[in-house]
């Protein structure tokens, strides 16, 4: 078997120890995937795999074997951003830029688990179907991945430009 | 991390096998991986169990069937879980971010072990529950996260899910499966008090394999809030948790599920103030009564005894909450 990492095929690493994080950046040279804290608490290794936002740094590249994993390099490239990295460079949605890549592809998955209604902590109503995307909502599917350097309201404001969200409040 | 190999289960006495060979479980990894790099723990070998029973089921007798490896975002937006158990997406949508939501696993939220920071800190600090008889540094440390209710001189920890205070007030059943066959344990034996011996903490035999846990029918579920008080708004642990379901007639309580997440070394069903409740008049003053009532065997350490009051408080806004709400 196989990941396929960004459409590409990459065998999996030979010793099971080795994290999809580590994976990527150090086997495969896909180093915008960020290392933060190595342990689940932020949220900077997030990627892709099977359409589900994860965390790599708890993922091992074995459990990921067989699946289709998208870091930041599959959703953009410097010449044509995704509209979310546009929107991000146009709403100041970062400042050190360590954070970015997790949160946009967090966002990315977010927008679908949004559509698709699955309810957050802030959601009034559980057994509603549709959730409306209120910057609350927003907020708080997006508090798996932390900023260090507070860029969360640019963050949130790119989220409702790129994905066309109109929040109430 | 020790070096260790990996496998993938494709049927549950298949895994069963391994674990009897000492191959430990492995669902989403959130806890286990993370606890392996700590080095809290070091398994020659992982069985990946997550392929196995993902799914939701409903059976004859009225029962939700929940698969072990059903991710915890998949049950929280499951359609009957949001109508027949709200408390139950509540619960896992106040835990962890989304992103560990979409990789744990049922059978990996009961199995997660605590988060006491001296349990975690393998180089530096005593505890029983790591290596049994060391002493635990905890209890006269920094305690401020431990347990208020059924703790012991060995160890003072607390059990850190949310989905489990849920899954304790509405007297779930885990199924399991072993080398002598397969069996059903009641929640509330699941999860064990620490007493003299912490390191063992599920009522699991080494080996057994988690294969569902049963929602029972419960009317009054539909009924039912699950509310957490943390440190932060969002993506952090517990300091005192309440899951509750309430019917009230006539201005009485006619029914009442309570239980409680960060006080103990499991989760916690308030039988206590269940009892005080029932054909109680649906008041603020008779809920501060069956809190007291829960409580009153309360122990604080150091740093907790604010947990007490907070409880307390938290117990009567949920209780009146549902009880404004049309119970
Ligand atoms: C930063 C962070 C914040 C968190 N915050 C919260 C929170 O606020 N609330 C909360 O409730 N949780 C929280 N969690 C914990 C999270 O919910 C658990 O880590 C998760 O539920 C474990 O599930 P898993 O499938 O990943 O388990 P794993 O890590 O794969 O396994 C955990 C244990 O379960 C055993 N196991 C797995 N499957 C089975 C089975 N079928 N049968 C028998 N044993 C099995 C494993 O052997 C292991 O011992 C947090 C975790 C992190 C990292
Ligand atoms: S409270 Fe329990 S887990 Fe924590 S140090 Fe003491 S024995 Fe260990
Ligand atoms: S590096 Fe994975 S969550 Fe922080
Ligand atoms: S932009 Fe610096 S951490 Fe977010």
């Amino acid at each position: 078997m196989a990941l396929i990492v960004n459409g590409i095929e990459a065998p999996p690493p030979a010793d099971p120890r080795v994290s999809l994080l580590d994976f990527l950046r150090e086997h495969l040279h896909l180093t915008g995937t960020k290392v933060g804290c190595n342990q689940g608490a932020c949220g900077a290794c997030t990627v892709i795999v099977d359409g589900r936002r994860v965390l790599s740094c708890l993922t091992l590249a074995v459990q990921a074997d067989g699946a289709s994993v998208t870091t930041i390099e599959g959703l953009g490239t410097p010449t044509a951003l995704h509209p979310l990295q546009a929107a991000f460079v146009e709403h100041d949605g970062l400042q050190c830029g360590y954070c970015t890549p997790g949160q946009i592809c967090s966002a990315v998955a977010m927008v679908e688990e949004l559509r698709r209604g699955v309810p957050s902590n802030v959601t009034a109503d559980v057994a509603a179907q549709a959730i409306a995307a209120t910057r609350e909502e927003l907020r708080e599917r997006m508090s798996g991945n932390l900023c260090r350097c507070g860029a969360h309201n640019g963050i949130i404001a790119a989220i409702e430009d790129a994905f066309g969200l109109e929040t109430a409040a | 991390m020790t070096p260790f190999t990996y496998a993938r289960a494709d049927a549950p006495d298949a895994a069963v096998r391994l674990g009897e060979g000492g191959a430990r479980f492995l669902g989403g990894g959130t806890n286990l991986i993370d606890l392996m790099r700590e080095r809290v723990e070091a398994p020659g070998a992982l069985v990946d169990v997550s392929g196995l029973s993902q799914a939701i089921e409903e059976t004859a007798e009225g029962s939700l069937l929940i698969g072990a490896g059903v991710r915890n975002t998949a049950l929280a937006e499951h359609g009957l879980v949001r109508t027949r158990y709200p408390l139950v997406t509540r619960a896992i949508v106040a835990g962890a971010s989304a992103q560990i939501r979409n990789m744990a696993t049922v059978g990996g939220n009961l199995m997660q072990r605590t988060r006491c920071t001296y349990f975690y800190d393998v180089e530096g600090s005593r505890c029983n529950k790591r290596s049994p008889g060391e002493g635990c540094d905890a209890r006269g440390g920094f305690n401020r996260i431990h347990a208020i209710l059924g703790a012991s001189e060995a160890c003072v920890a607390t059990h850190p899910s949310d989905l489990c205070v849920a899954l304790a007030a509405l007297d779930a059943v885990v199924h399991v499966e072993g080398a002598g066959g397969a069996r059903t344990i009641p929640f509330g034996n699941f999860h064990l008090l620490p007493g003299e011996t912490p390191d063992r903490e599920t009522a699991l035999e080494p080996g057994e394999l988690i294969k569902a846990v049963e929602l029972p029918p419960l009317p009054i579920a539909a009924h039912s809030r699950y509310r957490k008080v943390r440190d932060r708004a969002s993506y952090a642990f517990a300091l005192i948790s309440v899951a509750a379901a309430l019917r009230v007639e006539g201005g009485k309580v006619a029914e009442v599920r309570l239980a409680l997440g960060g006080v103990a070394h499991r989760p916690w069903r308030a039988h206590a103030a269940e009892a005080a409740l029932v054909g109680a008049p649906a008041s603020e003053a008779s809920f501060l009564a069956a809190a007291d009532a829960e409580l009153v065997g309360a122990v604080p350490l150091r740093d907790n005894a604010f947990k007490i009051e907070l409880a307390r408080r938290t117990i009567a806004a949920v209780l009146s909450d549902l009880s404004e709400a049309g119970a």
